[in-house]
């Protein structure tokens, strides 16, 4: 019993000690860089303390941050962005899902094979693909001006809708995976019973599928959300060079400008961005499972 | 005697087939059922039973035939806009809503009033006791809870037409009995017609005024539970109901009322009570109940039934019953059930023990036909 005790501590601790060493240690590190000033030295910026043993802390970084509005342009571009790719994988996604997970054992397994498939290539050469299907000489423009659609080539690459287009094909095993998950689960007698109880297919839709379908849908939005709030292949590739997402921006302060105090401090607000509105959802789901 | 039934009934079901490709999962079925009928569709899984009561309820659509509910042709209605309403084997209760919010969902979908919809959920929540789980979610329920709930969510619609798929098969024992009765009486005071289609027919004796016995897509025989227990019209129905002793066998004479049959099994000539033509040379099934069949020690009476000698072979004891396996001479083994009407410590025979077994001309059924 006692010896079962101690296991059941050690088992436990793996995660925390993994999350302590691989998230909290760097992200303190992190932290702690964002309060220095930036110095041409190695490492590039001032100790926390100095050679008397003064804390020197220097909000600079953070105010600069605040103050020049290309950063909060850049961060309400990548937030427009990776929620316009997370709603387009999600209506793209609900319904592939739904499809997968009511079709017949048989065929559920090759389509759930299809849906991880593209993951057997690397995700740089995908989206490098992408590059070929979108070009002003592109698989896509030759082909709209081979049946006469067009007569100039439509600018596809190095804009938004490219890198929208990049991000959800990217992202969208994502949403589906979980989502086919949670409606795979679901008592098919349940729809049927709202339909017996006078809902009409739609209604039915609404009044249970979809509630019971919504932890799969906020896992799956998140698992979209975050990568892409974050992303950076996609942009360079697809978004050409004038198209600064967050994620840009961090590698360039990080590594053209060697400024690693305001990196890090692009990084902090980066890490802010995304967990309050987690927060947010996870206390909305919490209050409703007690309520309703 | 399907087609002669009331033309006026309240479920007319009219050569209703349902195919899932090549397979015939309903086969030509017709059926009336009366207005404030228990009726129970009996039968193995596979049988088609389940296929029938969703296309009642409108989750499948018949390949062929009619069905009417009360004057009102519903074969091709969605299930929403029908006045039935069916109580899953799965119960099928939301999980994200409490009871009460289960129990008023079909009103809320009729755009009922608020303050009626609290009135009749009150009332249906009395209706099956579960005034104190009003606030409770699905996942906090017991298995009898979550019953109640599904039946009291059917019941709020005031379906003209209740259909029960398994009711009981997920309770325990003494639950069963309990809610077996309970069903009885709700239908009784609320008056709505029953369909329970069930694989237990036990479940379908007590519960039910009639029984269908359904198997491969077809009915074998509808009757009340009585008949269908002691008049079978053919093995199938005779097996699956109960325990039975057959014996194949050949008319050897066929009076107005007794027949004598010759059953090589049995080792004597079986006179068995028979209204139905039969004609003498006829191979027959003799058929009797192993609680019609009297166990005793000392060879009985002369009467006009049957007397065969035997041993035991095996017995079981029930607590108000025992069952015995007796061997006859021929070689053939019969089951013979016996009342515990004495509080003895001691058994009425042992094993290997030396028997009679004897049985009333009465007591035997006579089954024409293969099936």
């Amino acid at each position: 019993m006692h010896k079962g005790h101690t296991w059941e501590r050690v088992i436990t601790a793996i995660p925390y000690l993994w999350l302590f060493l691989f998230f909290l240690l760097p992200f303190a590190i992190i932290l702690k860089i964002s309060l220095a000033d930036p110095v041409i030295a190695q490492p590039p910026f001032t100790p926390m303390f100095d050679e008397q043993g003064n804390l020197s802390v220097s909000f600079d970084s953070f105010i600069f941050l605040l103050t020049d509005k290309l950063y909060a342009i850049t961060y309400f571009k990548s937030v427009m962005l990776a929620a316009s790719a997370t709603m387009l994988c999600l209506l793209l996604g609900f319904p592939m899902a739904y499809g997968i997970a009511r079709s017949e054992p048989t065929t559920r397994s090759i389509l759930l094979l299809l849906i991880v498939l593209p993951f057997w290539i690397s995700f740089l050469l995908r989206v490098y693909a992408w590059m070929g299907l979108l070009n002003n000489y592109g698989v896509i423009n030759n082909m709209l001006m081979w049946i006469g659609a067009i007569d100039q080539p439509i600018q596809f690459m190095y804009t938004d809708f490219a890198m929208l287009i990049g991000m959800t094909y990217s992202y969208l095993p994502f949403m589906v995976l979980p989502l086919y998950a949670t409606l795979e689960r679901m008592d098919l007698d349940l729809v049927d019973a709202a339909q017996d109880l006078g809902a009409t297919r739609t209604g039915a839709f609404w009044d249970i599928t979809w509630p019971l379908a919504r932890p799969g849908v906020i896992a799956g939005c998140l698992l979209v959300f975050i990568p892409a709030m974050g992303e950076y292949v996609i942009p360079y590739l697809l978004g050409g060079g004038e198209s600064l997402l967050i994620g840009r921006v961090l590698f360039d302060e990080f590594f053209v400008a060697r400024d690693w105090p305001l990196a890090s401090s692009v990084a902090i607000v980066l890490l802010l961005i995304l967990v309050v509105p987690i927060m947010l959802l996870q206390r909305y789901q919490a209050r409703d499972a007690e309520n309703a | 005697m399907i087609e002669a039934a009331n033309p006026d009934s309240f479920i007319r079901i009219r050569g209703v087939s349902k195919h899932f490709g090549d397979f015939v999962a309903v086969d030509d079925i017709n059926l009336d059922i009366q207005k404030g009928e228990l009726f129970a569709i009996l039968g193995g899984s596979g049988c088609g039973k389940s296929t029938l009561l969703r296309m009642l309820a409108g989750f499948e659509e018949p390949t062929s035939g009619t069905m009417e509910i009360d004057g009102v042709d519903v074969t091709r209605q969605a299930p929403y806009e029908r006045p039935v309403n069916m109580m899953f084997q799965s119960y099928a209760i939301f999980p994200h809503m409490n009871v009460e919010k289960n129990i008023a969902y079909g009103l809320r979908k009729e755009r009922v009033a608020a303050n009626e919809v609290d009135e009749r959920v009150s009332d249906v929540i009395r209706l099956v006791q579960l005034d104190d789980f009003r606030a409770r979610k699905p996942d906090q329920l017991s298995g009898g809870q979550r019953q109640r709930v599904a039946l009291a969510r059917a019941l709020i619609k005031q379906p003209k037409v209740l259909l029960l798929d398994e009711p009981l098969a997920a309770l325990d024992k003494k639950l069963r009995e309990h809610t077996q009765f309970e069903l009885m009486n709700i239908q009784d005071e609320l008056g709505i017609t029953f369909i329970v289609v069930t694989h237990d027919q036990e479940e379908a004796m007590t519960l039910s005024t009639r029984i269908a016995v359904m198997d491969r897509g077809r009915f074998l025989q509808v009757g009340p539970p009585k008949e269908i227990y002691e008049y079978p019209k053919s093995r199938f129905v005779a097996d699956f109901i109960g325990t039975i002793n057959t014996f194949e066998g050949r008319v050897t004479s066929a009076g107005d009322e007794t027949i004598s049959v010759d059953c090589p099994d049995v080792g004597v000539e079986v006179r068995a009570l028979c209204t139905e033509d039969v004609k003498v040379g006829q191979d027959v099934c003799v058929a009797v109940r192993p609680e019609k069949i009297f166990i005793s020690r000392e060879e009985p009476e002369e009467d006009e039934g049957v007397r065969v000698r035997g041993i035991v072979d095996d017995l079981g004891y029930l607590g108000n019953l025992s069952l015995y396996r007796i061997h006859l001479e021929t070689g053939r083994m019969i089951q013979v059930s016996r009342q515990n009407r004495r509080r003895s410590h001691k058994r009425f025979v042992e094993w290997d023990d030396k028997v009679w077994l004897s049985w009333r001309p009465r007591s035997a059924m006579i089954i024409q036909g293969d099936d």
